[in-house]
């Protein structure tokens, strides 16, 4: 186990040197032309906030199964079928039927069917039935039809989330999709999280409807923002889907926040017949059911262009323009998890962190020196190294770094020694019964290899394991104690032992303590 | 330099101790209960600076008009840093950590600054739970298996209970003194799983090569002798781990402390539990050289 041949030796400091090289590129204060690699911090040292964000569905789907209503109707009849008791529930719907077989072809008839799709990729129809008794069943969404709507509806979201903080201009978001039903969020150096989490927080459906006493549609009686009773008509004149954009501006006379926006076609062909048609009535403004505010309309406006006041202040204004840009999420987002640390307690976690990491392995080098003399400073010589080439796997990964990260990196150090102690501890023995000393430390590298091994290999499934489970700074800490797990087999199989062999062999005949 | 201690006739004696304190630790975690943090229970906590010193309870009363449920308030390192603890309720204020930043703000004429926000909803924090216990478990398993692989199932079961002890214990130690459970803590058992592994490996893999070369001699003495042997050595390496361990609880900040605190306990009951619970259920199962080469028949053909 001694013998390294000239090609062995090349290929382990070839690799010592290639790896732990990168680790230099974190200690440059510029980043470097050649090769941009560094060790991200994790947001609990530079500070930032992670947000999981989680789509609430049920309105979205109680609008979906209402919108089936009309067409299933519609199928009944065509196919003569007769129906009764038809209720409307939360999620779902119930009548009774002539003839429940005759029901179930048509239902679930895979060719042009529009009112109950078949999803190829799932092979499951939209919908699906519920006997509740005899012929009375209850339509609802079906497993897959659900993922479908929530898909979509999750897919939409992030689109949008995503819109609406690049708007903010935050430094280097991350959202992620996790799971069915949830969306990640990272903002690092974010001091305030609560301007986006209001932001994200609505779900910005604007309507223009009509303030009148009694429509055909029906009306809703809500508050206007004076505090004054309005009937508005259920009828929405224009959404806010037919926005282009919306710019936040001060009127000149009033010196007063507003928000201007201009309209698609579409939307401007709508708003101007509206506008139009009922000159001198007022025009309730809705924002998420609330009214912002209901003018009267004055004189048509064509212009496809417009103007929306409140008592905003002007910061209200620039995130209502913001919102009605980025346009309406489909559901509401709850905050299900949030995790804020401000920029200066990231700081001192960094130095915290640092000065125990340093002198941890100061204790650590003296305790080694003090028992192995010698062969301690090869021990230690192999745990600087392993300190350098764990940080330059960091690199080239672009790991982050957690606090539970440097953890890890102390423990790391701590536990790297094992592998030299249990050598050392190995030679000791063979020292006893051998009486030449290469031998012994030949046998005493060999005999300890498995035990090495599986020491480590206990300590590296944890690890994974701590990994696949583990979210966050926890993952920092086991991406820090994985890695350093090999880069120790490494330093103390290959660099130590070739420290090891060069004092051994040049020294042999003087007689080796250890 | 071996040593020559009798680990084994000190066997019965530990292993009265160990299930004493196994019992008591079980009683203690059943009936006290853990102290989950917010990550498993739910709620939210802030970490806060104050440009001065103020009362733990003045705190509490300015909260309290709040009607926030119940709440923890405590001094959180330094001088004028607390740490706020607010319990889950039932309705979703998203607003809730700016207007708690206004009451502190107005009640106690201070400069306030909120150095870190957590905030768990329910539906997460049992998740969380879920997820801990899977990895723990899957932790468990995977050694189980491994030893198994490694060695023979006597000694997967031996390892088994030595990390069973430890783990129960560590959790026992965190309920008797109250301490937080958070997602550290469950990064610290994951650790202390490894860590106690290794040493048990470590003696374990003595213990079958003094079998074979000692065929003679009971397990009493092949465990006695490899125990001694390896004794150097499991010294040495619980040293630097725990000097490196106590350097960051000492001066690694609040954050780290719980989960330093977590790994000590667990190096120090794992260093003991290689030696006084793995090894007495090898001599239980009268382990001899024949057991490991019976196994190796069934698998060589």
């Amino acid at each position: 186990m001694l013998n390294f041949s000239k090609i062995n030796i090349l290929i382990i400091y070839i690799i010592f040197l290639s790896i732990s090289i990168f680790s230099v590129l974190n200690f440059q204060d510029k980043n470097s032309p050649i090769i941009d690699k560094k060790v991200n911090l994790g947001l609990d040292l530079q500070g930032g906030s992670y947000l999981l964000l989680e789509i609430n569905s049920d309105s979205l789907i109680k609008e979906k199964i209402q919108s089936k209503i009309i067409p299933i109707k519609k199928l009944l009849k065509d196919n003569n079928l007769i129906y009764s008791d038809f209720k409307i529930n939360e999620n779902n719907f119930s009548f009774k039927i002539n003839d429940l077989e005759k029901f179930k072809l048509v239902f679930f008839s895979k060719k042009d069917n529009l009112v109950n799709p078949y999803i190829d990729t799932y092979r499951s129809f939209e919908l699906d039935f519920e006997k509740i008794e005899d012929n009375n069943i209850k339509i609802l969404f079906s497993k897959y039809g659900l993922l479908t709507i929530n898909n979509a509806a999750l897919k939409q979201s992030i689109e949008i989330v995503r819109r609406r903080i690049d708007d903010v201009g935050t430094k280097e978001p991350t959202i992620l999709q996790r799971g069915e039903k949830r969306i990640l969020v990272e903002l690092p150096g974010l001091k305030d999280p609560d301007r986006i989490k209001k932001l994200l927080g609505k779900t910005a459906q604007l309507n223009f409807r009509l303030v009148s006493e009694n429509s055909e549609f029906g009306v809703d009686e809500l508050i206007s923002e004076t505090g004054e009773k309005l009937k508005i008509s259920k009828r929405i004149v224009m959404s806010g889907e037919n926005l282009i954009d919306a710019q936040p501006s001060i009127q000149n006379q009033q010196n007063e926040p507003t928000v201007s926006f201009t309209l698609d076609r579409l939307g401007a062909q709508k708003f101007g017949r509206a506008t139009t048609d009922n000159v001198g009535k007022r025009l309730a403004i809705i924002l998420d059911g609330k009214i912002i505010s209901a003018p009267n309309i004055n004189e048509p406006i064509t212009s496809g262009k417009g103007m929306i006041s409140g008592n905003f202040t002007f910061q209200e204004a620039t995130d209502l323009a913001l919102l009605l840009r980025s346009g309406a999420l489909p559901t509401p987002l709850n905050v299900v998890e949030e995790r804020t640390v401000g920029p200066d307690l990231g700081e001192d976690s960094i130095k915290s962190g640092v000065t125990s990491l340093i002198v941890g392995f100061i204790l650590v080098i003296l305790f080694m020196f003090y028992k192995y003399r010698l062969f301690g400073l090869v021990a230690n010589t192999a745990l600087i190294a392993n300190l350098l080439m764990l940080l330059g796997v960091l690199t080239i990964l672009e790991a982050t770094l957690t606090l539970p990260g440097i953890a890890g990196i102390i423990l790391t150090v701590g536990m790297a020694v094992d592998a030299n102690v249990l050598i050392f501890e190995r030679i000791k023995e063979e020292l006893k019964t051998e009486k030449s000393i290469i031998h012994a430390f030949d046998s005493g590298y060999s005999k300890a290899k498995i035990t090495v091994l599986d020491a480590n290999i206990t300590t590296l499934i944890a690890a994974i394991i701590l990994f696949a489970f583990g979210s966050g700074p926890v993952k920092g800490f086991a991406i820090t104690l994985g890695i350093g797990i090999i880069t120790t087999l490494f330093t103390a199989y290959f660099l130590a032992r070739h420290l090891t062999s060069m004092i051994v062999l040049r020294d042999n005949n003087k007689g080796i303590k250890i | 330099m071996i040593k020559n201690i009798n680990f084994v006739s000190k066997f019965r004696k530990a292993n009265i101790f160990s299930i004493v304190v196994f019992t008591l630790s079980i009683i203690f975690i059943s009936f006290k209960g853990l102290n989950y943090g917010i990550d498993f229970k739910g709620g939210t906590l802030i970490e806060l600076r104050t440009d001065k010193s103020i009362q733990v309870s003045s705190i509490r009363d300015a909260l309290n008009s709040m009607n926030l449920g119940d709440i923890n308030v405590k001094k959180f390192g330094k001088d004028g840093d607390y740490l706020i603890k607010v319990e889950q309720k039932k309705t979703n204020n998203s607003n809730l950590i700016p207007e708690i930043k206004k009451v502190l703000v107005d009640n106690l004429n201070a400069e306030v600054d909120f150095r870190r926000v957590e905030n768990v909803g329910p539906k997460v924090s049992s998740e969380l739970l879920e997820s801990s216990i899977i990895a723990i478990s899957l932790a468990l398993t995977a050694m189980l298996f491994y030893i198994w692989i490694r060695f023979e199932w006597q000694f997967s079961v031996g390892s088994i209970v030595a990390l069973f002890h430890d783990i129960v214990i560590t959790l026992g130690i965190f309920s008797v003194l109250s301490l937080e459970i958070n997602l550290s803590i469950i990064a610290a058992v994951l650790t202390i799983v490894g860590y106690s592994m290794n040493d048990t490996v470590v003696i374990y893999d003595r213990i079958r090569e003094n079998l074979f070369k000692y065929t003679k001699i009971s397990i009493s003495d092949v465990s006695n002798l490899s125990i001694n042997e390896t004794l150097a050595r499991t010294i040495i390496t619980s040293a630097t781990t725990l000097l490196a361990l106590v350097s960051i609880y000492i001066l690694g900040g609040e954050i780290l402390r719980g989960f330093s605190f977590a790994m000590i306990m667990g190096v120090i009951i794992g260093t003991y539990s290689s030696i006084f619970v793995a090894s007495p259920i090898l001599k239980f199962f009268k382990v001899s050289y024949k057991t490991l080469e019976k196994e190796e028949e069934k698998i060589l053909p």
